[in-house]
């Protein structure tokens, strides 16, 4: 990255040889971007981010096969990126489905193809949940869309680096990748465009990315990008090391912690996602208890995402607003270490007693003598 | 995010608790919104002499709990009464400003207590 701020400062777009050296730069990020998921350099349209990705791919794609259809497939699952995107195509004309999922956060496959219309001319699916790392059944969703001659995307912002992502197995026609996610840079991702995959341009003024995305190229980003997507692929077997300290940590968190629930599916999960409810408690004390304690995490409370509902993903899985409130989720990293879970395992059970005894929802549902026996009777 | 008053009080909270045969008690919120405080007053002579909090919520939800609780002990039932969530929020140098709506209720609890215990006194007399 800092060659491309010194050396290679060049346009790649100009004939002079700083822009060629720039140039070559850009397209060997492009081909190491393009090996982690299995597609062609050409196949590759890099953006700002997974959001722009997911823009570009879900209202370039509906924009410009507009002709065939007006119908959209999606989960009320998905990252806003796609949720908003998907709202504005709604006031623009289209009609969006949003597919339910299952208490532990998947999509049913039959769901998906009892949802599919004529004129559906789009199907927009994540590969991993953000908030509860759920796996979605990506392959055999493509295989559908591809029988039904539909487009494809999955934001696999949150797969990409953690599980094996290929672009051919999965039958995708467009997929979402950024590259802070995979240890790289922030402010830079792309879009997996299949050969033949219309999507018209969301901005305007260039011809660069095969006209898709127009804009002098984030170099230094960009390159920086690659050379994680590298080391992405050549890490990929240790990420699968991280399951054993994923579970680790469920298993302790729900043997320590009475009134505690895994969020999401106990095995179809990436290796680097843990999501649990801590019933009787808000998620935003829990994290500051734990920040104080050196332990970063986050939490679907409403508190902690500014606005007055807690996560929408915990809600469209039938989890009440109430533990909801109380989620918390926690991210391993390659830098992990089980002497890190066993810190986790001793710290919170201490940190969710205290906060129990401050909480007035615990001690009386404990005692039988609630008057506001509210808390939902979920689990 | 938060002043270093308010990770006092959430780290070290004043008078937490339930007071046994409490003279008021009041609550506020609901588990939906993600919020609930409840106050228990003990009064001797129109002056609150143990108040004691319990709280479900996030780190603003249990230091505006935890002060309110401090400011009201050995105030007259009026002095009490005059205490604004604003007042709470100022003790404790401030809340972030999406905070001050939904987490900034303690005085409101801490009132409801009071008329709680002006209710029974009144039904008494």
């Amino acid at each position: 990255m800092t060659v491309a701020m010194t050396e290679n400062f060049g346009n790649p777009s100009s004939v002079h040889s700083f822009g060629s050296a720039a140039k070559k730069a850009l397209e060997e990020a492009r081909e190491q971007v393009a090996q982690l998921i299995g597609a062609q350099p050409s196949e590759i349209v890099f953006t700002s981010g997974g959001t722009e990705a997911d823009n570009l791919a879900v209202v370039g794609a509906a924009m410009a096969n507009s002709k065939k259809g007006k119908h959209i497939i999606t989960s009320s699952i998905e990252h806003h990126a796609i949720l908003d995107s998907c709202k504005w195509l709604a006031k623009n004309g289209f009609e969006v489905t949003y597919l339910p999922v299952t208490s532990e956060g998947l999509v049913r496959v039959e769901d998906l193809a009892a949802a599919i219309r004529e004129d559906t001319i789009l199907i927009s699916i994540m590969h991993v949940n953000n908030e509860v790392g759920t796996i979605q059944p990506i392959a055999e969703i493509g295989k559908i869309a591809r029988e039904r001659g539909i487009i494809f995307h999955s934001d696999a912002v949150q797969s990409v680096g953690k599980i094996p992502v290929d672009v051919n197995e999965l039958q995708v026609d467009l997929l979402s990748v950024s590259a802070h996610k995979i240890y790289g840079p922030k402010g830079v991702g792309c879009l997996y465009i299949r050969k033949g995959t219309r999507v018209e341009p969301r901005s305007f003024g260039g011809g660069q990315e095969r006209k898709r995305r127009p804009g002098t190229e984030n170099l230094p980003g960009i390159v920086g990008f690659g050379k994680a997507a590298e080391l992405a692929r050549i890490n990929l077997p240790e990420e699968q090391k991280l399951i054993t300290l994923r579970d680790k940590l469920i298993d302790g968190l729900l043997e320590r912690i009475p009134d505690c629930q895994l969020n999401g599916h106990r095995y179809q999960r990436v290796p680097t996602n843990v999501n649990v409810s801590i019933r009787y408690l808000e998620g935003e004390a829990l994290l500051l208890s734990l920040d104080l304690k050196g332990i970063a995490a986050s939490s679907g409370s409403a508190c902690t995402s500014g606005s007055l509902d807690p996560s929408h993903v915990l809600l469209a899985m039938g989890i009440c607003h109430e533990i909801a409130h109380g989620s918390l989720r926690m991210t391993l990293g390659r830098d992990n270490t089980e002497e890190d879970i066993d810190y986790v395992l001793e710290e919170l059970p201490i940190i969710v007693d205290r906060l129990r005894k401050m909480s007035p929802l615990y001690c009386c549902e404990k005692a039988g003598q609630c008057e506001t026996k509210e808390m939902c009777q979920h689990v | 995010m938060y002043s270093e008053k308010v990770m006092d009080h959430f780290t070290n909270p004043r008078n937490v608790g339930e007071l046994e045969n409490a003279d008021g008690i009041g609550e506020i919120g609901n588990p939906t919104c993600g919020d609930i405080m409840r106050i228990s007053i003990k009064v001797e002579d129109n002056i609150i002499t143990d108040i004691k909090f319990k709280t479900f919520g996030c780190g603003a939800a249990i230091a505006t709990s935890s002060m309110v609780t401090e400011m009201a002990k050995g105030k007259t039932l009026e002095e009490a009464r005059a205490i604004t969530n604003k007042n709470v929020a100022e003790a404790l140098d401030g809340l972030p400003p999406n905070k001050m709506h939904c987490s900034n209720l303690a005085a409101d609890a801490l009132r409801l207590a009071i008329d709680n215990y002006l209710a029974k006194a009144g039904q008494a007399g």
